[in-house]
């Protein structure tokens, strides 16, 4: 089985403490929609969540300007998290390498292999069919507190 | 998504998952929160919460962090997603169909079952509009005949509770998915350290908790157990799940939440408007009850061996049902889906129909006449006359609860008393 098949959590969970600054490529104005759910959610946690999407671009999203591409991006970005179909994202790969970031990220229902060779021989990590909301929930305590399963047993402390 | 199994063994599970230490205090043992509501930060925190945005407490109807501590235990146990719980099994089962059924809707259920079970789905479901079609449980050709293009689930027990009769879950679970029907398994009666349904297939698992779970008979509680895995997205026989939610302002839930769906919808719709939540202090009993879940088993499995041996050679005894026995009908299928042992309830007949059957409960002295199973103490029923007696004559018997049964719940004492109490009873109820 190989890491896209199955991440170990402390692969995910050193992904989540390592990055500061998100580019959410897809990221939706309206509130409805989940990935509004995950910026709102990460920015709660303290990331820094740069919304990128050419249709809504130059508006003001959750007190970020929505960027139209990654490119456009004025400052460093650790991670690039893809709310895209999976096709679109090899391109996108390529982009998340110019603009320096260090992790690929793709939502649940995303998976695109070629994509994660490119990012991955630029040096990034990858990750695909996953959400981080979810991770960092599941990793971090909170989503036991709807009675999910977590996967996560320890004697020790919480540490957030 | 695939889903490793877990890397810990159940015994592990069944003491550590969902109870790290409190975060606050560091206390090893899980705190009872015994709180109906929570502090928001701020008002944004609180429109998060409420628009299902963030993970959270608002008010214990819908969550509460003991109960979650122990849906948790129990998803993790099932080897499932989520869990919700519930004040009771029978809110459970409610519970478990509430997001599938609607009027008009039905449910194909086996015949074998809990009294009170078939009682819920046969009488009070009407009142939703919501049909039961029962079919006979030993044979999942009986489940296939019976789909319709209104057909919204199947329910069955693992083991049927009282007879004891085991179904065939691989086959039933193939008639549900080759119908894109979720596949429901009661499994009180073999808790998942005998038998793990969504592991043969089922899509939802519910318990009584009250029965082996907790396991000392102080702590009524249900839960329903969602595997994460039926295609609820796009499906239109679910709009529960694969529609706009008006009340939360239109978000689908199977979008949204993916293979949380079920669970979340369980607790932000199902809970919050039906009301059947768990208390904490019961959770927490309960969440000490599993902790020794696979000793109790094991101890309950090998006492209800010796007991229905020593009742087939008993004189005053007409027939044993239990899986365990080589000659049981269900020998066959428990083998294939229970590990570990057979349960410990089961039923025999007493030679002399119904009054016998009257005379013994009535004559135990260390065995307690009591309408409820798996506890640490052994437990005997005479169900024609209590837990069945809402029934027909018809039904009784074709659901195993005819006159002269008795169902026992062997408990955990040294098994020579137990034998040494049923051996006086059975004398003096049939002399």
């Amino acid at each position: 089985m190989n890491l896209h098949d199955h991440y170990p959590d402390s692969y995910l969970r050193d992904i989540l403490r390592s990055v500061r600054t998100i580019a959410m490529v897809g990221a939706s104005t309206n509130w409805k929609r989940p990935s509004f759910f995950v910026m709102k959610y990460l920015q709660r946690k303290g990331f820094r969540v740069i919304p990128v999407n050419p249709v809504s671009a130059g508006e003001l999203l959750l007190g970020e300007t929505v960027q139209s591409n990654l490119e456009s991006i004025p400052e460093a970005v650790d991670m690039v998290d893809l709310f895209r179909k999976a096709e679109q994202a090899p391109g996108l790969a390529q982009a998340a390498e110019q603009i320096g970031a260090k992790v690929l990220w793709m939502q649940i229902g995303v998976r695109n292999d070629e994509a994660a060779r490119l990012a991955e021989n630029a040096g990034m990590q990858v990750v695909m069919d996953r959400c981080p909301k979810i991770e960092y929930s599941r990793l971090f305590g909170e989503l036991g507190w709807h009675g999910v399963n977590t996967g996560v047993l320890t004697s020790k402390r919480r540490r957030y | 998504m695939p889903r490793p199994k877990s890397a810990y063994g159940l015994e592990t599970l069944a003491i550590h998952a969902g109870t790290p230490p409190d975060p606050t205090t560091g206390a090893r043992s899980f705190p009872i929160y015994q709180s109906t509501a929570y502090v928001f930060e701020d008002a944004d925190h609180a429109a998060s919460l409420f628009n299902l945005q963030t993970p959270g407490f608002i008010y214990s109807r819908l969550t509460n962090p003991t109960v979650a501590a122990l849906e948790e235990r129990l998803a993790t146990l099932e080897g499932g997603r989520g869990a919700t719980a519930t004040s009771s099994g029978h809110a459970a089962e409610t519970l478990a169909l509430f997001p599938l059924m609607a009027p008009g809707m039905e449910v194909i259920v086996a015949d074998q079952l809990y009294g009170g079970t078939i009682n819920l789905m046969g009488k009070s479901f009407q009142k939703f509009g919501w049909q039961a079609v029962f079919v006979d449980a030993i044979n999942p050709d009986a489940f296939k005949r019976a789909l319709t293009e209104n057909t919204r689930a199947i329910f069955i027990e693992s083991i049927a509770n009282p007879a004891g009769m085991m179904m065939d879950l691989e086959a039933i679970a193939k008639v549900a998915k080759d119908a894109t029907v979720p596949l429901v398994v009661d499994n009180t009666m073999a808790t998942p350290a005998l038998c793990r349904p969504l592991e043969w297939g089922a899509d939802l698992v519910v318990h009584s908790t009250t029965k082996f779970l907790s396991g000392q008979g102080n702590a009524m509680g249900g839960v329903v157990i969602d595997s994460g895995e039926f295609p609820w997205f796009g499906n239109p026989k679910y709009p529960s799940l694969s529609t706009p939610a008006p009340e939360y302002q239109g978000i689908t839930f199977a979008e949204t939440f993916g293979d949380l769906a079920y669970t979340m919808y369980s607790h932000a719709v199902s809970l919050r408007d039906l009301g059947c939540t768990l208390a904490p202090l019961n959770a927490w009993l309960t969440l000490n009850g599993c902790e020794t879940l696979t000793l109790r088993m094991e101890r309950h499995c090998a006492n209800a061996q010796q007991v229905a041996k020593f009742l087939d050679d008993h004189p005053a005894v007409e027939w044993v049902y239990y899986a365990g026995l080589p000659k049981s009908p269900s020998h066959g299928l428990a083998k294939k889906y229970l590990s570990g042992g057979f349960g410990s309830v089961f039923t025999f007949g007493v030679r002399g129909g119904y009054d016998a059957g009257i005379k013994v409960v009535e004559q135990v002295e260390l065995i307690s006449h009591v309408a409820n199973i798996g506890d640490t103490k052994t437990l005997i029923l005479h169900p024609a006359s209590t837990t069945h007696r809402q029934l027909t004559d018809q039904q009784r018997v074709a659901c195993g609860a005819g006159p002269e049964v008795l169902r026992i719940s062997v408990g955990l004492e040294w098994v020579d008393d137990i034998l040494q109490d049923l051996d006086q009873a059975l004398q003096n109820a049939t002399s």
